[in-house]
């Protein structure tokens, strides 16, 4: 049965009106909601150089990048040859070594592990390594090899590679 | 409005003008002074009472607080120090306050083993059960906003760990976790807003207590035996009985906590904390405070992140179902033979989780959080709803008048199982 006339007007200030209501109340909202995201200012925060002619084979730094830790390691032939040996496929995050560095003796890593945020043990000799002589995360044990890539343990993924580029043999820029 | 309303008439003429105007004092009076009370309430029924006395300690002792606190990555750790050495009587606040917290989750988990062994949370309290399960999420999301606030080790590195939590759902985690930070890690605009949201919670916490209150006061209040107040001689009036026995409570309690402040104030407190936050050095051994601790367990016991964080929440969200998984018509533990000893098992699974969840994930402990673990969801999930289906409940007295004179109906109720007693049936629409 067809409405009246009458009916299909109220119906439809009725629905224009809802509508105008929840879009505007959306509107409303969005500022509010945005403002809780990254300001302008913590965004732009910049790149970083870092003068690496110091650093010996074998040894690592700690840099801080935008609040978080990076890992800049030499590596040994040792360790290149560990991490050149493993089958990607057979790790939980498949990834070659060739993908994660741009010079294979420079290993350079987000130092935050990919569970759930704290900093992996491994930049000092004294450290636990873990059993695949990288680094170790205290928190809730997750091992990475020497490459960065998570090995045993909870964390889903490899250690982070940040953007950064060789600017001459002594220096890095990282961002 | 009505004009035949009946006004209450009180000697005190001012309480007269009030009551005309806005009937408060009739109000306090029904819920507060003739309220009954179920005469055989023990001493577990305190805890509502103290939980309260302690919200507000906790409000009033933060605000005073908040007066010297700077909530900026550079200084918050430093006006910490400075309440505790420079500010009068500011280490007093801020023990009662770390201590307080603590407190509030002794109290409040026992207010819960409390309904969960009387079966408070049966018909026709399961949406008080509800609000209170929703109480509960919120003191936890409280506690861990204010945990950061200090700023030391252990604050720092609990907000990651905790936020990064979100960053396990699929797709939009990392976006998610960066949006509740201000930042890609924890910073000032983090340390910011959780103070924000640390102040202003504790009010909303209030609000839902008024409704806990309000909600268990329309059918009354459960009691040890579980059945309901049929007669006059059933109950007593909350006020002077209860609030007495309540008060009594309250000196214990004040005695305990004041033990605490002064003679051990950081006997729960984590030494890492005072070491200021360092966004590039991680503490050995990354501990939750202590009352947090069995959910922290759960979620390192399950080897895999996303279901890790799962089962953490969904072994909070799981309480809020529990009225319709137990299907036992029996509310008092006392009267279920094998219920009971599931119920106990599973208040000691708790305290083994949380004693394993400050411990570090390995071997032994690991292995004891992932039994633990099976035991938390298997009661909820199976012992609950079968045992409730199986069990042959023991006799339930007539009324709470006979539980005093021992007088139970030897046939009627109770003798079958999962029929209560009469006393039950009349008022649960069986």
């Amino acid at each position: 049965m067809a409405k009246k006339p009458k009916n299909k007007r109220r119906d439809f200030l009725q629905l224009s009106t809802v509508t105008l209501g929840a879009v505007g109340t959306a509107a409303f909202i969005w500022p509010f909601l945005k403002s809780m995201s990254p300001a302008e200012d913590t965004l732009a925060a910049g790149s970083t150089e870092v003068d690496i002619s110091a650093i010996e084979e074998g040894q690592s730094i700690t840099i801080k990048w935008r609040g978080k830790p990076v890992f800049i390691k030499k590596r040994t032939k040792d360790e290149i040859n560990a991490a050149k040996m493993v089958q990607a496929s057979d790790l939980r995050d498949p990834q070659d070594d060739a993908d994660r560095v741009q010079k294979e003796e420079w290993l350079v890593l987000v130092g935050v592990c990919t569970h759930l945020g704290c900093v992996p043990l491994g930049q000092k000799v004294s450290d636990m390594k873990g059993e695949y002589d990288g680094w170790y995360c205290p928190c809730h044990g997750s091992h990475y090899d020497t490459s960065g890539r998570i090995r045993k343990g909870p964390a889903p993924k490899n250690l982070d590679v940040p953007p950064y580029t060789f600017l001459n043999d002594n220096t890095i820029k990282i961002g | 409005m009505d004009k035949n309303r009946k006004v209450h008439q009180f000697k005190n003429p001012v309480l007269n003008w009030i009551e005309f105007r806005l009937p408060i004092i009739s109000y306090f009076k029904k819920e507060y002074g003739d309220y009954p009370m179920p005469k055989n309430c023990n001493y577990f029924w305190s805890f509502g009472a103290l939980a309260t006395i302690t919200l507000v300690t906790m409000i009033v002792s933060g605000i005073f607080l908040a007066m010297n606190y700077t909530p900026h990555t550079d200084m918050a750790f430093d006006s910490v120090e400075r309440i505790m050495r420079d500010v009068n009587y500011g280490w007093l606040m801020r023990y009662i306050h770390s201590n307080g917290a603590a407190f509030f989750f002794i109290i409040v988990y026992i207010h819960i083993v409390r309904a969960m062994y009387f079966g408070s949370y049966k018909y026709p309290r399961e949406l008080n059960w509800i609000l209170g399960v929703f109480i509960f999420l919120l003191m936890m999301a409280t506690s861990f906003l204010g945990y950061t606030l200090p700023w030391g080790q252990m604050s720092y590195w609990g907000a990651t760990v905790i936020t990064n939590l979100f960053s396990a759902i699929p797709f939009i985690g990392e976006g998610l976790k960066t949006w509740l930070l201000g930042d890609y890690n924890v910073g000032n605009a983090t340390l910011n807003r959780f103070f924000a949201l640390h102040y202003v919670l504790p009010f909303v916490i209030f609000g839902v207590v008024g409704l806990h209150v309000a909600a268990v006061h329309v059918h009354g209040s459960n009691n040890p035996d579980g059945i309901d107040i049929k007669t006059n001689n059933d109950s007593v009036n909350f006020f002077p009985y209860m609030l007495i026995k309540d008060t009594v409570a309250m000196c214990a309690f004040g005695v305990a906590i004041s033990a605490v402040i002064f003679f051990g104030p950081n006997l729960m407190a984590e030494v890492d904390n005072y070491i200021p936050a360092d966004p590039l050095v991680t503490p050995a051994h990354i501990v939750p405070n202590w009352y947090l601790a069995p959910f922290y367990a759960i979620l390192r016991a399950v080897p895999d992140k996303l279901g890790g964080v799962l089962l953490m929440f969904g072994a909070i969200v799981i309480l809020f179902v529990l009225p319709w998984l137990d299907r036992s018509k029996v509310r008092s533990c006392n009267y279920r033979p094998i219920y009971k000893w599931f119920m106990m098992g599973f208040f000691v699974n708790f305290f083994a989780l949380g004693y394993v969840g400050m411990l570090p994930a390995e071997g032994l402990y690991l292995l004891i959080a992932r039994v633990g673990l099976l035991y938390y969801f298997g009661f909820f999930f199976i012992i609950t709803p079968f045992v409730g289906w199986i069990e042959k409940p023991s006799k339930l007295p007539l009324s709470i008048s006979d539980v005093y004179s021992k007088n139970i109906a030897p046939n009627i109720g109770g003798g079958e199982k999962g029929i209560p007693s009469p006393a039950m049936q009349k008022d649960t629409n069986l």
